[in-house]
């Protein structure tokens, strides 16, 4: 167990200039994939691998890739999406922001692979001083050779550049993504035709997470069936996970999957336990939008086995007692935590990043901010927990883009497994931690 | 292609989506929609009002699709079979829609120039529920003119894109389009921008609800009590097909002809719409298919008289004296 593809050399000195990387044994894969294997063989195996999307979904990459049309004289784009805004997760900007080169080797080996000649990196508009760093990285890679024409003396040629959002959660969906990369305003589109259809400039297009590129080169040095000996069943190879919350060491880590989720957060190796020996209450296992778990649940299934941190795990029990890996944005919350104000900031944030073109997310998230506002001020009545209810499951599954799951997952989740802190507050008419709250800031969008 | 909907079978070229096979079969299957247009591309898939469920993808895949799917955007496939009105389901989330659809929507109708032919009154009628639970301050915008003929009123907009795609498309230059984002969004002119070309008007035409009027128009006359004839007149820009919205002599109004899906026959210039206000003006063909059961048809004066003489005659068959003639 411990084993790091990924982050091995994090800690090398000098490991974002191209010469330290090189001389750990970056590029590699690059070398090995145009030099000694066809395009059809790179994708057979991240096949083999059974690598999934690291960006949340989960959907098994080389299938994804497989589904890319491929008609004669149209160009194929790979775009990278290092857009993440998921609130809790930040483990592509540590990746790129200490080995931009992993996720360069991994956008040319992948863009070979679809036979692309041109790919994106488009980078999250917070994220300016990461785009600098790739800029710069790509300047090095592109000094060397190692992109744009005939790349080792080969017929391949691949232009890479970094597009900067402007800062929207939205743009994260691949299709709004790529909205804005064309340079219109970032709403999704809606689907079919999806993107391996008609994507970029209406071609054929892969939109990939950071972290799934970057992990196709181990893929390609290792070989596919090698990978997939790390982990458990289909949860295969290693994963970024970004701890934050009440835990005694927050950071990125990286883990082999089938970690046990009580071992993730408890080993000095990984989160190192509750902060201020406080006790476990909460866990948002797979960034903001994943249905949050109480603490008797997220360690053990309902079935009572130890739940280990894999896409099957910790869905295990489907909504109603499980959660999703997602995109491993894993927040720790302690005895002390308000699930209904926690609730109230991830409902806000949701109301402030929906794109406003369909009406159910449009309109059904700022309701439910407004309600959950009362609950805050202490206005609320137990009548506003059963219209939460409703108002989330009119917006699950009626929206264009998964959005409108995204915000109503949690709403569920916190009145399915913490209804009786909403009860609480209701009865009493009161807020626990009213003068922590009137420090916040008022509501988004009042 | 077969396509099964509410139980009703019917062929349709592929390609069709499943809300135009819903239409081709009639109103009693016909999912509403409040942002699909069949005169303009790539309109449809926002407000969600159409959606429906599909019970079997296709006669290869009898799987049925998880979600509730948006009609106007889903073509049909061979041997699919879909619930519409007949799932509780689909009631069920419509009637959630329509609830988010007026949650911000401002309620004016009683000053609203286009009550009575409102597609959002027809909506929260047939498919919402008669209470709001909605407690919170609407949201709020400044009535703005775009163009010296057409008004924006914001509050009652939709966000359905249909005047953005109608723009786009109909002419060269797009002046307008949707600002800021989630429940900030509206639609918007460019800095200082007014809509200004021969067939702006067509947005009025186009808008499902009140935020769109006509100036001309405006708070002139409630719709039921003006009355629709067809009429043409030789115009070298559009068809000069038609309808005219008469008050005695007077045209109050003129507008596109409409289908009975609520959309425009042909769009018609701005010239046909705003300055041709005379009867002298117009070849009128005769009055104009109205549903019967919009408020609009009950404006049919001839016909009101009738029922009336035939009430007085049934009252004086029946011994009773009539309201007025009572001592």
């Amino acid at each position: 167990m411990g084993r790091k593809l990924l982050l091995a050399h994090e800690n090398v000195p000098g490991i974002d200039r191209l010469d330290v990387y090189r001389a750990h044994g970056g590029y590699a894969s690059v070398e090995k994939a145009l030099k000694s294997m066809k395009p059809e063989d790179v994708v057979e195996e991240v096949k083999k691998s059974g690598l999934r999307g690291r960006g949340g979904a989960g959907f098994p990459t080389g299938l994804k890739w497989s589904f890319l049309a491929k008609p004669e004289g149209v160009p194929r784009y790979l775009v990278c999406n290092a857009d993440e805004s998921e609130p809790g997760t930040f483990k592509d900007r540590y990746l790129m922001e200490k080995i931009p080169h992993s996720l360069i080797e991994g956008m040319i080996v992948s863009s070979y692979a679809l036979g692309s000649n041109t790919s994106y990196i488009y980078i999250r508009g917070e994220y300016f001083y990461v785009s600098r760093i790739l800029e710069k990285a790509i300047q090095e890679a592109y000094e060397a050779g190692w992109l744009g024409k005939n790349i080792l003396g080969t017929d391949y040629s691949l232009d890479l550049y970094v597009q900067v959002g402007a800062g929207a959660y939205i743009c994260g969906e691949e299709t709004a993504l790529i909205e804005s990369l064309e340079g219109k305003r970032g709403n999704p589109r809606i689907k079919p035709p999806f993107p391996a259809v008609a994507g970029l400039w209406g071609c054929p297009t892969v939109v990939n997470n950071v972290e799934t590129i970057a992990a196709v080169a181990p893929i390609i040095n290792m070989g596919g069936e090698e990978y997939a000996k790390i982990g458990i069943g289909k949860s295969t190879g290693t994963k970024l996970i970004s701890a934050s919350g009440h835990i005694n060491k927050p950071g990125v880590y990286e883990i082999e999957l089938g970690l046990p989720v009580e071992e993730f957060i408890y080993s000095d190796q990984y989160c190192g336990g509750i902060r201020n020996g406080k006790k476990l209450k909460a866990v948002v296992a797979g960034g903001s939008s994943v249905p949050i778990l109480p603490a008797d649940l997220i360690l053990k299934t309902a079935k009572g086995e130890p739940r280990l941190m894999t896409y099957e795990s910790l869905f295990d029990g489907g909504f109603q007692s499980g959660t999703m890996l997602g995109s491993g944005g894993f927040i720790v919350m302690d005895e002390d935590t308000s699930i209904v104000k926690n609730l109230w900031n991830f409902t806000r944030f949701y109301h402030h990043e929906s794109c406003g073109q369909c009406s159910p997310c449009r309109e059904g998230t700022g309701w439910m901010e407004k309600i959950l506002h009362k609950f805050l001020e202490g206005t609320a009545n137990l009548s506003d927990i059963d219209l939460l209810w409703d108002i989330q499951s009119k917006i699950e599954g009626k929206t264009i883009c998964p959005l409108g799951d995204a915000a109503a997952w949690p709403v569920a989740s916190a009145i399915r497994h913490f209804k009786q802190e909403f009860e609480e507050i209701a009865k009493s008419k009161k807020f626990k931690d009213v003068s922590h709250y009137e420090r916040l800031h008022k509501p988004a969008m009042a | 292609m077969k396509v099964t909907i509410d139980g009703i079978e019917i062929d349709v070229p592929k390609g069709t989506t499943i809300l135009q096979a819903a239409r081709m079969i009639g109103k009693k299957v016909a999912p509403p929609a409040m942002c699909y247009y069949s005169k303009l591309k790539t309109t449809g898939g926002y407000c969600r009002t159409c959606i429906v469920k599909v019970t079997k993808a296709s006669a290869q895949n009898p799987n049925p699709i998880p979600k509730p799917v948006a009609s106007c955007r889903t073509e049909v496939a061979d041997g699919m079979e879909v619930q519409n009105f007949t799932s509780q389901e689909v009631i069920e989330a419509r009637k959630g829609v329509v609830e988010f659809l007026l949650i911000n929507h401002p309620l004016d109708c009683p000053i609203c120039d286009q009550a009575g032919e409102c597609k959002l009154q027809d909506l929260g009628y047939e498919h919402g529920s008669a209470k709001t639970r909605y407690e919170f301050k609407r949201r709020e915008y400044e009535m703005i003119d775009i163009g010296d003929k057409i008004k924006l009123h914001m509050n009652r907009c939709i966000l359905c894109y249909r005047c953005v795609k109608l723009c786009d498309q109909l002419t060269d230059k797009r002046v307008h389009g949707v600002i800021h984002r989630g429940d900030a969004a509206e639609i918007s002119t460019y800095i200082k921008n007014v809509i200004d070309n021969d067939f702006s008007g067509n947005v009025i035409d186009v808008c499902p609800v009140g935020a769109l009027t006509d100036r001309t128009f405006r708070f002139k006359q409630r719709v039921w009590f003006t009355k629709p004839v067809d009429a043409k007149r030789n115009c070298d820009k559009c068809s000069g097909k038609v309808r005219l919205w008469l008050k005695g002599e007077e045209v109050l109004r003129v507008t596109a002809r409409m289908d009975e899906w609520g959309e425009v026959e042909d769009f018609i210039c701005n010239a046909c719409r705003f300055e041709k206000k005379r009867k002298s003006d117009w070849t009128i063909e005769g009055p104009s298919k109205i549903d019967r059961h919009s408020v609009i048809s009950q404006n049919h004066y001839e016909h009101l008289n009738e029922l009336k003489v035939k009430a007085m005659k049934q009252q004086k068959a029946l011994g009773f004296m009539p309201f007025d003639k009572r001592p």
